[in-house]
C-alpha cells in the first residue's frame, strides 16, 4: 500500500530501462520498496537494473519484455501483472523515444513511431491497468512528460507534439480519476542527460536524470499534480507560451 | 435487508493517505455477523467507528469498510457493579451522556469522545490515567467478536489469547460487536486540576515521575518548536476527579451536571494549511506564556479537561489537504535521552507541531499488540506533504527502535514493515491467533497490508527478523 508519505510498496514500470526509471527506483527501494515488475525492450537494462534494486533489499523484481508500440499486447500484460502483484501502489510510465523531427527525414513511418512510443502506446498501457487500478481502490500514475510538449518547439515538434499529447491525456485522466483513490502525476522535465539525450548539445537548465528521480519522489510526497524539473521551468514556461511565434520559431537547436 | 453499498473515498483523522472502500452500514449486530460469515465474493473487509485513528487503519482498498455507527444500543447498565453492556458502535459521546449523570464515568478515555467503543478496544486505548490504570484493555470483562467462522465470545477468563489478539488487534482478528466495560464512580463531574510550567524538558520529566500515585490524571503539554535551552518547556496539567465536598457550596446541588457543547465546526476546508511553523510558534509562544506557573486545585469541568480539542468539529482540515500524521511512540524508562533526540530533531527540522503531549506510561497491558509499556510517550502532529518529512519520521522509527521503543498503529499512517517485529515483540502470538481465526484472510485494512499484518508471506519475514 502507498503510505501516509505518499511511497509505494510495489510498481509497475513501463519503459524500464529508462534511466529516469531506474534512478527513481533505486530511491524508491531505500524507502518502501518491496517488489517490482519492470517492463520493456532494452533486456540488458532490465536486468542491469534488476540487480541493482535486489541489492538494495528489494525482494522481488520481476523483468518481462514488452514493447509499448505493440498496442494488441497490452491488455494480457496488464492482467498478466495484475496477478503478480497483490496491489500496484505505482505505475510509473517512462517509455518514450526522441525519434527524429528532421524534416527531411520525416516519413509516414517515422512520424508514426514516434507518435506511438511516446503517445499512443504509453496511453493505451495506462488504459490497460486502469481496470485494475480502480478495482483496487488505490494507486499512483506517474507519467513522464516533458516540456517539449508544453510548447511545441521546430526542433523536435514530432516529439514534442506526442509529449503534448500524453500530457493532456495524463491531465485529464487525473480529473476523471478524482474520488476513486487512484491519483496521476505528470513529470514535466527539460533536457536531461541519459542515453536517449546522448550525442545533443544540452540545453539550458539540463539536468541529470538522478535530479529528475529526486523531483519525482519529492512529488509522490507532497502529492504533486504535474512536477517540473527543474522548478525554475513551471515559471519560464508560463512566460515561453506567451512568446509570438515568430520569435519562437527562431529559437535554436 | 441488507443495505446498499456506496463506493467512498476513505481516509483516517490525518487525512492521507486515501482510498476507495465500498461501505456497508449493517443495522444490526445480526447482520454484520452474517456479513461476515456469507460473504459475496471475495473483497477483504474492516470495520469502521467514527474514523478517529490517524492513519489507514480503517479503511480497505479496494475491499469493504462496515460502518458500524449504526450498532451503538446501550444494552445494560448496573450502577451497583458498575458496569455497562453496550454495542461496540456506540460512542464515547454517547456513554458519557448516559454515565455522567449517574456519578459513573469510563475507566479509560482518549483525548477526543468522538470514537466508539469498538475502536476503542481495536486500538486498546489509553488515556492520561494510563499510570495507574492502564489500558482499556484492562476494564473489560466480555467481549463478542464476529469473525469470518461466526461470533467468539472472549473475556479475560475466557479464551484469553483470543481476548488478548482483539484489544489492540486493529480490527483484524474479528469486529467487536459487543462489550462489557467496568466502570469508575464519580461524586462530580468536575476535575480538580494543578497545572505548573517547566522550564525544559528534564523539569518536565522530573516533575512527571515526582508523586505520579497523587494524580489519576497526568500529562504534559510540550512545545514541540522551542529548541536550545527552551527544548521540553512544557505546561503539566494533573487532576483527579473532584470529590462533592469539593465543590463550591452553590455547585453541589448539581453536581454531575454534563455540559457537552456541540462543536464548532471549521467553517471550509483551507485548501493550504494553516498551520505553518510561524503560526503554530506564535501559538505555542501564547499559550506557554498564558498558563500558570503554578496553579493549584482548579476546578476544571471534565468536558474541558479531558477532550479540549473536540470544541472544534474538523480541526484536522487546519493541516490542509496534505494532510498529517501523528507520530507517537513510547520508550522504556532510561531512555530519556531518545524522548530528547525526537524532540531535537522535529523542532530542528521546524516541523510544525501544535504541542506535543509527553506521559509517563505504567506496566504493560495483556493485548498482543498493545501500544503502551512501561516508559516514556510522546506524541506529536506532523504535518505531511513537504519533502523530507518522510526521511525524518524513517530516521525517528530507527531511534525509537533502538531504545526498544515503539510506535502506536492507531496514530500511524506511513511505518514501515520491518520495523512490526522488532517493536510489537508478541507479533508471533497475535499471527497465531489471527491466522486461527481468519484463516483466509478475510479481514484486512490499508494499514494490514501496509505493514504485512494480513498475510502469511510477511509473517516469515517477520519471524526471521525477530
Amino acid at each position: 500500500m502507498i503510505d501516509a508519505t505518499g511511497m509505494p510498496q510495489t510498481a509497475v514500470v513501463i519503459g524500464g530501462s529508462s534511466q529516469i526509471a531506474r534512478d527513481t527506483l533505486l530511491l524508491l527501494a531505500d524507502r518502501r520498496l518491496r517488489s517490482v515488475v519492470l517492463a520493456g525492450r532494452g533486456g540488458a537494462a532490465l536486468e542491469a537494473t534488476a540487480v541493482e534494486l535486489r541489492a538494495r533489499g528489494v525482494e522481488e523484481v520481476m523483468t518481462r519484455y514488452l514493447d509499448v508500440t505493440d498496442t494488441d499486447r497490452l491488455d494480457a500484460f496488464a492482467k498478466a501483472t495484475t496477478c503478480e502483484l497483490d496491489t500496484i501502489d505505482l505505475l510509473l510510465v517512462a517509455a518514450g523515444d526522441l525519434g527524429t523531427s528532421e524534416i527531411d527525414a520525416l516519413d509516414a513511418k517515422t512520424v508514426s513511431r514516434t507518435v506511438v512510443t511516446n503517445f499512443a502506446g504509453p496511453a493505451a498501457a495506462i488504459a490497460a491497468f486502469l481496470g485494475t487500478l480502480r478495482a483496487q481502490g488505490a494507486g499512483r500514475i506517474v507519467i513522464l512528460s516533458s516540456v517539449a510538449g508544453v510548447r511545441v518547439r521546430k526542433a523536435n515538434f514530432v516529439y514534442g507534439a506526442a509529449k503534448a499529447g500524453i500530457d493532456g491525456f495524463a491531465l485529464g485522466l487525473a480529473d476523471a480519476l478524482v474520488g476513486t483513490g487512484v491519483e496521476v502525476t505528470v513529470v514535466r522535465p527539460g533536457f536531461v542527460r541519459t542515453k536517449m539525450t546522448s550525442g545533443l548539445k544540452p540545453a539550458p537548465f539540463t539536468v541529470e536524470s538522478s535530479a529528475v528521480a529526486e523531483a519525482i519522489v519529492e512529488g509522490l510526497e507532497t502529492r504533486a499534480p504535474v512536477i517540473w524539473v527543474p522548478p525554475v521551468f513551471r515559471a519560464v514556461f508560463a512566460l515561453v507560451r506567451l512568446f509570438p511565434r515568430a520569435l519562437w520559431r527562431k529559437i535554436p537547436g | 435487508m441488507r443495505a446498499p453499498a456506496r463506493t467512498e473515498l476513505l481516509a483516517g483523522w490525518g487525512r492521507v493517505p486515501a482510498s476507495a472502500s465500498r461501505v456497508l452500514r449493517p443495522g444490526s449486530v445480526a447482520e454484520l455477523e452474517d456479513l461476515l460469515t456469507h460473504r459475496d465474493g471475495s473483497r477483504p473487509v474492516i470495520a469502521r467507528g467514527l474514523g478517529r485513528s490517524y492513519g489507514d487503519a480503517a479503511q480497505c482498498a479496494g475491499g469493504v469498510a462496515l460502518d458500524c455507527s449504526g450498532l451503538n444500543k446501550i444494552l445494560e447498565l448496573d450502577v451497583t457493579k458498575p458496569q455497562v453492556r453496550a454495542e461496540a458502535g456506540v460512542s464515547l459521546d454517547e456513554l458519557l451522556r448516559v454515565l455522567v449523570p449517574k456519578g459513573l464515568f469510563p475507566p479509560v478515555t482518549p483525548g477526543t469522545r468522538f470514537v466508539t467503543l469498538g475502536g476503542a478496544i481495536a486500538s486498546d486505548i489509553h488515556g492520561k490515567n494510563h499510570h495507574l490504570d492502564g489500558t482499556i484493555g484492562r476494564h473489560l470483562d466480555y467481549l463478542r467478536v464476529a469473525t469470518p467462522g461466526g461470533p467468539v465470545e472472549c473475556g479475560p477468563g475466557q479464551r484469553s489469547e483470543v481476548f488478548s489478539a482483539t484489544c489492540g488487534g486493529m480490527g483484524l482478528t474479528g469486529i467487536v460487536t459487543e462489550a462489557v466495560l467496568r466502570l469508575l464512580r464519580i461524586e462530580t463531574s468536575s476535575m480538580l486540576v494543578d497545572t505548573e510550567r517547566a522550564a525544559d524538558l528534564d523539569a518536565c520529566m522530573a516533575r512527571l515521575s515526582e508523586d505520579e500515585g497523587r494524580y489519576r490524571y497526568s500529562v504534559a503539554w510540550v512545545d514541540g518548536l522551542s529548541g536550545g535551552r527552551h527544548l521540553g518547556r512544557s505546561v503539566l496539567t494533573r487532576a483527579n476527579h473532584a470529590f462533592l465536598a469539593e465543590l463550591p457550596a452553590k455547585a453541589r446541588h448539581d453536581p454531575l451536571r454534563l455540559e457537552l457543547r456541540k462543536p464548532l465546526g471549521v467553517p471550509a476546508a483551507p485548501p493550504i494549511s494553516l498551520l505553518g511553523p510561524a503560526t503554530v510558534a506564535a501559538f505555542n509562544e501564547l499559550w506557554y506564556r498564558r498558563a500558570p506557573r503554578h496553579r493549584a486545585g482548579e476546578l476544571v469541568p471534565l468536558a474541558r479537561f479531558f477532550y479540549p480539542l473536540d470544541g472544534v468539529a474538523g480541526w484536522n482540515l487546519l493541516y490542509g489537504p496534505r494532510g498529517f500524521t501523528q507520530y507517537q511512540f513510547v520508550v522504556p524508562l532510561g531512555e530519556e535521552a531518545t524522548v530528547r533526540l525526537v524532540l531535537e530533531r522535529l523542532s530542528r527540522a521546524r516541523t510544525a507541531s501544535f504541542l506535543a503531549v509527553l506521559k509517563r506510561f505504567g506496566a504493560q497491558g495483556s493485548g498482543h499488540l498493545s501500544f503502551p509499556r512501561m516508559g516514556w510517550t510522546l506524541a506529536l502532529d506532523v504535518p505531511l506533504g513537504s519533502g523530507g518529512t518522510a526521511a525524518l519520521l524513517d530516521g525517528l522509527d530507527e531511534l525509537v527502535v533502538s531504545a526498544g521503543g515503539r510506535v502506536y498503529l492507531s496514530k500511524d499512517g506511513r511505518l514501515r514493515p520491518e520495523m512490526m517485529a522488532a517493536m510489537y515483540p508478541r507479533l508471533v502470538d497475535w499471527l497465531e491467533v489471527r491466522t486461527r481465526l481468519d484463516p483466509e484472510g478475510v479481514l484486512s485494512s490499508d494499514l494490514a497490508r501496509r505493514l504485512g499484518l494480513d498475510g502469511l508471506r510477511r509473517f516469515a519475514a517477520a519471524n526471521v527478523q525477530a
